[in-house]
Order: C-alpha cells, then structure tokens, then sequence
C-alpha cells in the first residue's frame, strides 16, 4: 500500500489527476506503523489542500498524533497541521500545539512555532492571545527554535510596530551575539555565523526603526558591525551585506551607515555577477529614498543594466528609473520605457509598466503637448491593457485641463489632442480603450475651436463606428460623440445636413440588437429634430465638468408612495428586516441554536438519552454545520454537568469521540481585538519644482562636462548623453535636495512626537537608558528611585505578598530585559546544565512581563482583565497594577498624588 | 514567504514540487508550464531571479536539475539562493553525492528532507547537523521497523517449513 501511495505521489506530481487515491492516503494516518503513518502524512499534505473536503477526516488523527510519546510523530503531525489545518480546525488542534511548546525536544517545539505562525496567518485572532508564547520563546535554549520565533515575530511586527518596541534592544543582543559568533558552529553556512538568523533579524530591526530615531540609535553599532565582518567574496556574504543595506535605508538615517551602505552597493555594481547587479539597482532603489545624490555615481552602471540583455536586471533598472524620476529627466525616462514597453510581450508586466508610464506622465509632465503624445504612445501599444480608469482620467484631465485657471492653455491643450488624435484615427488597428477615448475628445472638442467642420469630424466618427462594428462600446461612444457634434452644431444656429454615410449607420443602430446602441441612437434622432434652444440646454457646450446632482433617495417619488400608502398599499420593509423576520419564525421552535453561525463543533456528542425528546432536524439552518450537531435536547446548562461525568465514567468509549474540553469559550464567542496600526512613515522626498526645468539644460552640459574630465574616453557619447540626461537632476539640485534633506529631519522627529506612546513607556525607557548595564538586582534601584510616591500602595502590596513581586516586576521589566538580555545568548555557549537551567528560568520568567508593559495603558487593562479571577485578592492585585502604571510617571505630575499622599 | 518549490529537469520534466500557497491541480500544471518555458531558455551568464506574474522566481541550476523556488516581491533573493544551495547540501550529505537518479528513485525522501528544512513556506531550522540528525533518526526507525517485519516472515517462513 505505502508504495503505491508513492507511485500516487508521483503521478500527481507530473501532472495527472490523482484524487481516486486520497482517500486511501487519508486511511494510512491512521495507521499504527510509523512508517506507514509517517508515508500517509506524507501524501496527505501533498495531495490535499486545506479546504479541501477530506479534511475533516484528518483533524481526529492528527489530535492523537500530537499527544503521541514519540517525537517523531509528533513532527509528522506538526508537519501537516502547518499544511492542512484551516481557520475552522484551528481551534480543534490549538491547545496542543501550545501544549507543545514545553517539549523537550527541540525540533518539536519549533514545528509548533512554525504551526502557530501559521495559524496567526490564516487568522490572526485565533492566536492573539498567544502573543506571550513568541516572546517567551524568543529565549529558547536552542538556536533553532530561537529562530523559527523570528517568523512569527516578523509577521507580528509588520502589523503593529510600536507594540514590540521593547524587543529592539533583545533583538540587537542577539544580532550582536550571532555575529560574533556565540552560536554553536553548527549554525555555520560557509564560514559566516547563522546567516539566515542574521538576515531575519536585520529585517526586524528594519521594520523596528523605521522612523524611530531612539529605536535606530541602538541598531547603528551592530549594524556597522556586521558592514565590516561580511565578506563580499561569498554569495552568502552578500545577502546579508543587501540586508544590511536594506535595514539602513528603512531605519532612522544614520550619515556613517549610509556610506558603507553606498559603498557595498558600488561593489555590488561593480562586480561581473548579473545576481549582485540585480542586488545592486534594487537596494539602490531602496537608498535613494534617503539619499538621491548616490545615484550619480553610479549613473554609467545603471545606463549599462539598462542595456543589458538580461529582461530581469533591466526590468529591475527600470523599477529604479522610476523610483528617481524628476520633472527634468522623465521625458527620457518614459521614453525608454515605451521603448521597452513595445518590445516585451508579457501581458503582465506590460500592463505594469504602462501604468507606471501613466503614473509618471500625470506626474511630472513638462507640457501638455509631450502628455498628450506619452498617453497616445501608451494607449496605441498597450491599451488593451491599460484600466480603464486610466482612460477615464485622461478625459477628465483633458476636459478640465491641468488645474491652472488658464483658459488659453486648455483649449491649446484640447486642439492639440483632437489633432492628435485625427492624425492617429488613420492607423489600421487600435485598442478599443483608446477609441473610446478619441470619440470623446472628438465629440467634445472637435468642433470647438472651428479648424475642422462638423461634417468632417462626424465623416471620421462614423468610420470608426464602421470599422470596428463588432466592438459596441466603442460604438455606443461614436453615436454620442456625432449626437454631440450636431447639438452644437445646432445650438451654434448652423443648418445640420446628415452624411448619407451617416444616415445608413444611424439605420442600422435603431434596428441593432443592443438596446443601449437603440437609445442612443434614437436619442439622436430626437435631438435633430428639435430646435436651437432646447438642444442648447438638453447639450451645452464644453459642460462635461459640470457636476450633475443625483438624487440617491428618490425623494421625488415621496408623494407617489404617499398616495398609495393612503390606498392601503403595504409599506416597503428592507431586505434585511425581512430575512429577520423569517428567521424569528423559525427560530421559534428551538431555543438554543445560539447563533454558532460558523463553523464545526469538536466537543463530543453528549449521551444518548434513554427519554426521546422531539426530535427537531433544522436541515435549512444547519447548513453551515458540516456535523449535524444534536441540538436543543435539553438546557445549556444541564448539558455540560452531564458530559463531564459521562466522558470521566466511560473513559473505553471517549476514545473515538472528538474531545475538546476547554475550546468551546474561546469558540463560541470570538473576542476580537482591533490591531491599530498606525503608520507613521516620513517620506523624505525632495520636492522639485517644475521651477528647475529651466535650469536643466546648462546643468546638463556642465554634468556631461565634469563627468568628462573624471572618466576616460572609452565611454560612447551616446551614453554618456542619456546618463547625463537621467542624472542631470541630481547633480544640480544636490544642494537643494541637501537642504530638504535637513528639513526632513525636525519633520521625522514631529511624527516621532506624535507616534502614539504612552508617557509611561517613554519614562521607562528613560529609566533603562540611565540605568548601569550590571543591574542584575533590578527591584531596588528603581523602587528606590520612585519610592516616596510608592509608599502609601506599599502597604497595599504587602497584602498580596506573593503577587506583588510579580507587578512590581512588571513596572521594572523594561530596564530587567535590557540588563538581562545580553545574557540571552551567552547561554548558548555555556556547558554546565546546572547554570543553565537557573537562568533560563529567570529569562523565561522575565520574558512575560514586558509584553503587560510596553502596550501601556489599554492592553494592560485587556490583560488585567483577562487575568482578573472573580475572588477578592485577584482584583485587589489588579487594583494595584493600574495604580503602579498610574504611579510610574507621577515625576510628571507630583500635584495629582500630592493629594493622596497628604 | 515561498509560494512553492519546484525541481525540474532540463528537459522540462518536474522532479519535485511543493506548494505552500494554495493552487488547484489546473493552476499548477500551467505554473510548471509556464516557468519551465521561462527558466529553461534563460541563458547561462544571466541573473538567477525571474519577475513572474508580480512575484520573484529564484533558480539555481545544478548539473541537469534547476531548482526554483517562488517568493515575494520584498524578500531577499539572494537569501533564497543560499536556501536553495542549502538544500542541495543536505541532499548531498544524505545521499552521497546527489543527482538527479538518487530524487527519481527516492523522491519520497527528499520531500522529508524538504520539511525538515522548510515548513509553511518559511526556513525553520538552518542548521545542517539539526536536519541530519532529524531524518537519520526517522530513517533509523524505517529500519527497525523493516527488521521487524522481515524477522516475523521468517518465523512465518520456518513455521511453515516445521
């Protein structure tokens, strides 16, 4: 059987259907033999995808395997938790992976991390409360495990940044201690120490200071340290190196970085390997946010990319080309873009650049002529392509001109398109997008500044409209654009003579098949025929940006409903109030259905009772059960006092049930926390004027001077031209950009102000700042520090004794983890088990409270909530909690406890 | 995060697949047809990286097997690289020597050595020794389990032969 579920395996893989055969895979799980098992699971996550239906069959198996005593099932069964378990099976398996985390073995608990983070993928709020377990596990004995925590930990912190500030300092110790290889030699790859661990926390810490000037300010040691001790000789060298570079340009910027940031990238494009070039364009992408004056030197190494017959590092050059585009040099930039538009022909990633090259055009166009032309270029050869918003934008562009109140430019810039586009009109073959767009400029703007007459325009409308008889939008916009014509024609007082060519199509349209082609055909008939004054308001000229009021509510049908109501017409219920209603009735006959709208239940089935009660199959609601679920048998209550007994009495008989104790509080009623994400990125752009454009063309030639005199002839003039063209900007406005670059900051330091921090947390990091690095004992100094105000709550505490150290731990965490943590890793290289065990306990056991502390105040509230037994001493203690977190800033305002303390 | 992993052989033949992002049998057909046609005609001096319908291909060639793998747009390519030489390694140190006959003929193992080292599309464990260590004592147990059976065929064989 195992083998041929591996020919199965195969088959499948080459391509053909294999799905008669999953049962059979489904069956070997459940096997005994943990070769057959191990085969099953195997096949299982090869063949199934996790909606697939067989999946239920699966979670019963894979429950057991996760409370096997062998590891080895237990990773087999971890393995396919992370392939196969869904959002509705979650919480079926999610108490015993957590269970899982405290094993022994360390492969074990690294699965289950990899599973939990998985989960938290597929749906964030199932795990939300195990937030706690990353962190803890962070300080895992083993380096594996340690790192398999960054993943989770990545996701966690993409999502909500500032409520892992407090990690950045333990991240940077661990960063520290890799890179000086404290890790056992193991973790090696090719003689660097750990890289992958390296490049994962380089990306959090990225992620972490990420205009955070406090958070960036402990990174730049680390960070300059590992510029120095990668060798760029190696592959895997150069990996982290572009990490590096990649953490230096998210974080707050730092001048001594930025240049050994600027130095690996002329290295990498520097170096004979299409991979480091690629490496190269795309982290010089990523600088030149910050700091645009790199480019220009290395602007011959980007035009030679450009040129380089490799689709992908071009590609990726042009991702960089426009990235730096200025007003001054994107008439090159789109240029070489359309040019390269036109020579690819994937579908995907010419629909990309083309919006790029609309993005850019709308952006920084030099005049209203070149956009013109650009967008005609863009919609000729990639219009079918192109959203169709984009077409949208451009006939408003056109219509309500560039924003200036210059009535000239517009009608200059509206001939010039109409022109245009006639001229274009002779073309054999164009995208239907693009003639929508022609026909309207036509109808709206072909006679409006009188150099073409009515009858030549409309000649040319009905052409397209012939030529391209299948397409029905493109004709449904020529019938409006020629009814158009002849409105104004009309209103002008000029007599209108239809074109017999004109004539014949409008025939054929009133007898078309599509009534929208009907309508508007008719409507142009009826517009002929009225007279100049009510052509001239049905279709005022040049009044398409007019805005037309819609009346949503239809408040005009308001006597209309009024007089039927008073005849005794039933009034209109929403759809929502009716399929309520509905439900109401229905639910009339069972009273606890309790609105377990989704999903399946894992609880086992209570008993059979002896007295058969009435029987009532809900098929209709049930439907989104796949389990039919006994219901409304007895009170909610009575049943779990009855199933306790019943599964602890007959413990032969539960084995085949589903057990889940404990899931169904968590199940029934989702708390759902709201992750506030607040992104407070600085862009620091330089802003540039259209006002430079005068400027560019001396600056050109003394750029394409200078830059004669530092290199050596070999360069082709050509070159050199388009790179002082693309580069020209740069060069010259590097003083501006300079003095924008100091504008920015005080700018990055107000959002760093503004950033949402509680001021419990800014003292507390204050306080971990000015503490002694050899603060071992962590209570006392601080308390000492703040205990005149303590004092009175002192006596509180002590009435709690046991808790007590706990809170108190919880208000020094902070300064605990930033003594502590360089300890973390040294406990890797430490042999004596005895030693070991002692301070990892004190690392775990720290390791909690700074998640309570740095959300501040509301989480903590969520937490003390969540922890807050109904007994007495519970809510005493979470009395006190509050009452530190109020009392820790009381430096800030003494007045406010001076009350209190008398 | 990788999409997928993918071996195939110079002349087009899938070796290997592993999905970790959702696609349905029609759809992975096309991927594999699509990037066999992208991969394969790439020439040997270009870069290892392919834009693929807004995501990165990864691919490294060695002897007549490529082996892709498919990722986001932000992670690092070169990273990648390392985890697909990182691969090869510890298919090398397992089987000696590794090529293409050894993934025929043992696929199965290979795709446990896969999960040993990548789970959920992310790298868990980038230690060599760890991966090693993990399929020998998976291998280990095969084999007692294969003793196992045989000495009880030959009870049966020598009950059957008294």
């Amino acid at each position: 059987m195992k083998e041929y579920i591996i020919r199965l395996v195969y088959v499948e893989m080459l391509g053909h259907d294999a799905s008669f055969g999953y049962i059979h895979a489904v069956k070997m799980i459940h096997d005994d033999s943990l070769l057959v098992k191990r085969t099953g699971y195997l096949a299982v996550t090869l063949f199934l995808n996790e909606d697939h239906d067989l999946i239920i069959l699966i979670v019963n198996t894979i429950q057991k395997d996760l409370k096997s005593d062998n590891y080895l099932v237990v990773c087999a069964a971890l393995n396919a938790v992370c392939k196969l378990i869904n959002e509705e099976t979650i919480p079926a398996v999610l108490p015993q992976i957590v269970e899982l985390l405290a094993h022994p073995k360390e492969a074990v608990r690294k699965k289950a991390i990899m599973a939990l983070h998985r989960f938290y993928q597929k749906s964030p709020s199932s795990v939300s409360h195990l937030v706690s377990n990353f962190r803890k596990r962070l300080c895992d004995n083993d380096p594996g495990v340690m790192g398999a925590t960054l993943c989770p930990l990545f996701d966690l912190i993409t999502n909500d940044v500032n409520s892992y500030k407090d990690l950045v300092i333990s991240f940077v110790s661990i960063l520290k201690q890799v890179a000086e290889r404290r890790l056992p030699k193991a973790y090696d790859y090719h003689q660097m120490p750990a890289p992958f661990i390296q490049i994962k926390l380089l990306k959090i810490l990225a992620l972490l200071g990420s205009s955070d000037k406090q958070a960036s300010e402990n990174m730049y040691t680390v960070v300059g340290d590992i510029f120095r001790k990668c060798d760029s000789s190696s592959n895997i060298g150069n990996a982290v190196l572009y990490e590096c570079i990649c953490c230096v340009s998210s974080i707050y910027p730092n001048h001594k970085l930025l240049v050994s940031a600027a130095d690996a990238i002329s290295r990498f494009l520097k170096s004979d390997s299409h991979n480091l070039k690629y490496m190269g364009i795309d982290a010089l992408g990523r600088l030149i946010k910050i700091s645009p004056e790199i480019a220009e030197q290395h602007q011959l190494a980007v035009i030679d990319c450009l040129e380089d017959p490799d689709d992908t590092l071009k590609r990726k050059t042009f991702e960089l080309l426009y990235k730096m585009t200025k007003s001054t040099n994107v008439e090159v930039i789109v240029d070489r873009m359309i040019d390269y538009m036109n020579s690819i022909n994937d579908n995907h990633y010419k629909t990309e650049i083309a919006s790029r090259c609309v993005e850019l055009a709308e952006q920084f166009a030099p005049s209203n002529q070149w956009f013109i032309q650009t967008m005609n270029k863009v919609f000729e050869h990639a219009g079918d392509l192109v959203n169709i918003k984009v077409a949208h934008n451009l006939m408003r562009l056109i219509a309500e001109g560039f924003g200036e109140d210059d009535d000239t430019a517009d009608s200059q810039l509206r001939s010039s398109a109409v022109e245009s586009y006639l001229h274009i009109l002779g073309e054999p073959k164009l995208p239907s997008v693009f003639l929508q767009v022609i026909c309207w400029v036509l109808g709206e703007y072909g006679t409006a500044d009188g150099k073409y007459s009515a009858s030549y325009i409309t000649g040319k409308l009905c052409d397209v409209a012939e030529a391209y008889s299948n397409d029905e939008t493109v004709k449904a916009y020529a019938v409006t654009a020629l009814m158009k014509i002849y409105a104004f024609e009309i209103a002008a007082g000029r007599k209108v003579d239809m074109l017999p060519e004109c004539h014949s199509l409008m025939e054929e349209f009133l007898a078309s098949h599509s009534t929208d082609l009907q309508q508007r055909a008719y409507e142009l008939q009826a517009v002929i025929g009225l007279d100049a004054h009510a052509v001239e308001s049905i279709l005022p000229s040049d009044a398409s940006c007019e805005d037309i009021e819609v009346d949503k509510a239809l408040s005009f049908l308001n006597d209309y409903i009024q007089e039927s109501i008073e005849k005794g017409a039933q009034p209109y219920i929403p759809e929502s109030e009716r399929t309520g209603m509905l439900n109401i009735s229905n639910f009339r006959n069972q009273d606890h259905h309790e609105a377990s709208s989704h999903g399946l239940r894992f609880e086992a089935y209570e008993l059979p009772k002896q007295t058969v009660q009435a029987r009532i199959p809900p098929a209709s609601l049930a439907s989104t059960e796949l389990v039919p679920v006994p219901e409304a048998m007895y009170p909610r209550e009575s049943y779990q006092t009855t199933t306790v007994p019943s599964v602890s009495s007959d413990a032969a008989s539960t084995e085949l049930k589903l057990r889940l104790d404990g899931v169904q509080k968590r199940w029934g009623r989702q708390t759902h926390f709201p992750s506030t994400s607040t992104s407070n990125s600085t862009s620091l752009k330089t802003v540039n004027g259209i006002t430079q454009v005068d400027g560019s063309n001396t600056a050109n030639s003394r750029t394409r001077e200078t830059y004669d005199s530092r290199k050596q002839v070999e360069i082709s003039p050509e070159k050199q031209k388009l790179a002082a063209s693309l580069f020209g900007g740069p060069s010259k406005t590097e003083k501006k950009s300079a003095t924008g670059h100091k504008s920015s900051k005080p700018s990055s330091h107000m959002v760093k102000s503004h950033a949402p921090k509680s001021s419990m947390e800014v003292a507390s990091e204050k306080t971990s700042v000015q503490q002694p690095p050899d603060l071992l004992d962590f209570g006392e100094p601080t308390v000492r520090s703040t205990a005149p105000s303590l004092d009175p709550f002192k006596d509180l505490e002590g009435l709690l004794e046991p808790t007590t150290q706990v809170s108190s731990a919880v208000n020094h965490s902070s300064t605990a983890a930033v003594t502590k943590s360089p300890d973390i890793m040294g406990l890797y290289t430490e042999t004596t088990a005895g030693a070991h065990h002692k301070d990892s306990d004190i690392l775990s056991g720290l390791s909690k409270p700074p998640m309570t502390n740095m959300v501040g105040g509301t989480t903590t509230m969520q937490v003390a909530q969540s922890s807050k037994g109904p007994n007495l001493k519970d809510s005493l203690e979470k009395d006190a909690l509050v009452r530190q977190i109020g009392v820790t800033p009381s430096s800030q305002n003494p007045n406010l406890f001076k009350d209190i303390l008398g | 995060m990788i999409h997928f992993v993918l071996l195939i052989s110079r002349q087009g033949k899938v070796r290997l697949t592993k999905w970790y992002s959702a696609y349905s049998q029609k759809e992975r057909t096309k991927v594999i047809r699509e990037l066999s046609g992208l991969i394969l005609t790439r020439g040997p001096k270009l870069c290892n990286f392919v834009e693929w319908r807004g995501l990165r291909v990864v691919y490294k060639r060695y002897a007549s097997l490529y082996f892709c793998m498919c990722i986001d747009e932000d992670d690092n390519e070169l990273e990648i690289l390392e985890i697909i030489h990182h691969y090869v390694e510890v298919l090398d140190r397992y089987f000696g020597s590794v090529c293409e006959l050894d993934l025929i003929y043992n696929f199965h193992k290979a795709y446990f050595i896969l999960d040993e080292l990548l789970i959920a599309g992310e790298l868990q464990e980038p230690s060599k020794r760890t991966v090693a260590r993990l399929v020998a004592a998976q291998d280990s147990l095969v084999e007692t389990a294969k003793e196992q059976t045989s000495s009880i065929t030959n009870i049966i064989a020598q009950a059957a032969n008294v």
